[in-house]
């Protein structure tokens, strides 16, 4: 299969969503790819659905692998780390649904 | 200044009752993309559905094409809240398809050439209103729109409709996709709101 590419940006656009469930800024946390083991920072993900998408998808820089899932909703921030199923639903308590 | 023209309120009312809530209507066709899109060549392309039990049937591009086409026009509602009226598709009906393989299951997992997958009932699939569309508006399906082929399951919200399909396989559970793992609902009816998990 090949691919073409498509507009992504990098992983500092995860900034502000994060920032609303880290105490520490977690563009600087680091990443090492279980497929190609390339390693990156979250601000260096490829980053797609920065436009109207239902969500925000952060991938391998190297190899497009699966490495983060952000889901902004109202009251809500669902966070899903790698590949498997499984999110977990953080609370935005200044955020009013 | 006058406020809308004359034209803007006539296709408005046109498309009355046929807005479902919270969503706008567009005549462009946005691309919403969760990784890079994918370049399937039809000669490398395949479709695949799976039972429970791994009885499968597989079909070629060529395959596919031969089997009786459908020229489905819909509507279809995103859950980025736009909705298209009176898109054009041609393609092969999933009962056409879900038929040849013998399952007592109930849901459906469609997985895609890029990884992306999507959880469906497969009394959503069934009865003439979905199915695997490689045409749009007349012209073979753009890979940034899911071409080759991708499902149309327009009483839906979209991200259920996945692009770059390359299997359907029959599941007794109904197992989360990649979106409705991270909070989006397992059904997805647009005319009851289904945008969120607990919706």
């Amino acid at each position: 299969m090949n691919q073409l590419s498509v507009p992504h940006l990098d992983g500092n656009v995860l900034a502000g969503p994060l920032a609303d469930v880290f105490a520490v800024d977690p563009t600087t946390a680091w990443h090492r790819c279980p497929t190609c083991r390339m390693p990156s920072s979250i601000g260096e993900l490829h980053v797609y659905g920065t436009g109207p998408g239902p969500g925000l998808t952060g991938r391998c820089p190297g190899c497009a692998d699966l490495a983060l899932r952000a889901v902004a909703q109202p009251g809500h921030l669902w966070l899903q780390i790698g590949n498997g199923a499984g999110a977990f639903r953080f609370p935005l308590p200044h955020s009013a649904r | 200044m006058s406020g809308f023209s004359p034209g803007f309120r006539g296709r408005t009312h046109a498309f009355e009752g046929r807005l479902p809530p919270g969503q706008y209507p567009t005549e462009s066709f946005p691309v919403l993309s969760a990784g890079p899109t994918p370049h399937v060549p039809t000669e490398d392309w395949s479709l695949t559905v799976t039972s429970e039990t791994g009885e499968s049937r597989t079909w070629s591009w060529e395959e596919m094409t031969a089997l009786p086409q459908q020229h489905p026009t819909v509507d279809i509602h995103c859950v980025t809240r736009w909705s298209k009226f009176d898109t054009r598709w041609s393609g092969v009906g999933l009962d056409t398809l879900l038929e040849q393989v013998e399952s007592d299951a109930g849901f459906v997992v469609a997985e895609s050439y890029d990884g992306y997958t999507t959880n469906l009932p497969l009394e959503d699939l069934t009865g003439n209103k979905a199915w695997l569309v490689h045409s749009f508006d007349g012209y073979p399906l753009a890979p940034e729109h899911g071409g080759p082929a991708r499902l149309l399951i327009p009483h839906l919200y979209f991200w259920k409709s996945a692009k770059w399909v390359r299997a359907l396989r029959f599941t007794t559970e109904n197992e989360p996709g990649f979106w409705e793992s991270a909070g989006y609902h397992d059904h997805g009816d647009p005319w009851r709101e289904q945008r969120y998990w607990n919706d």
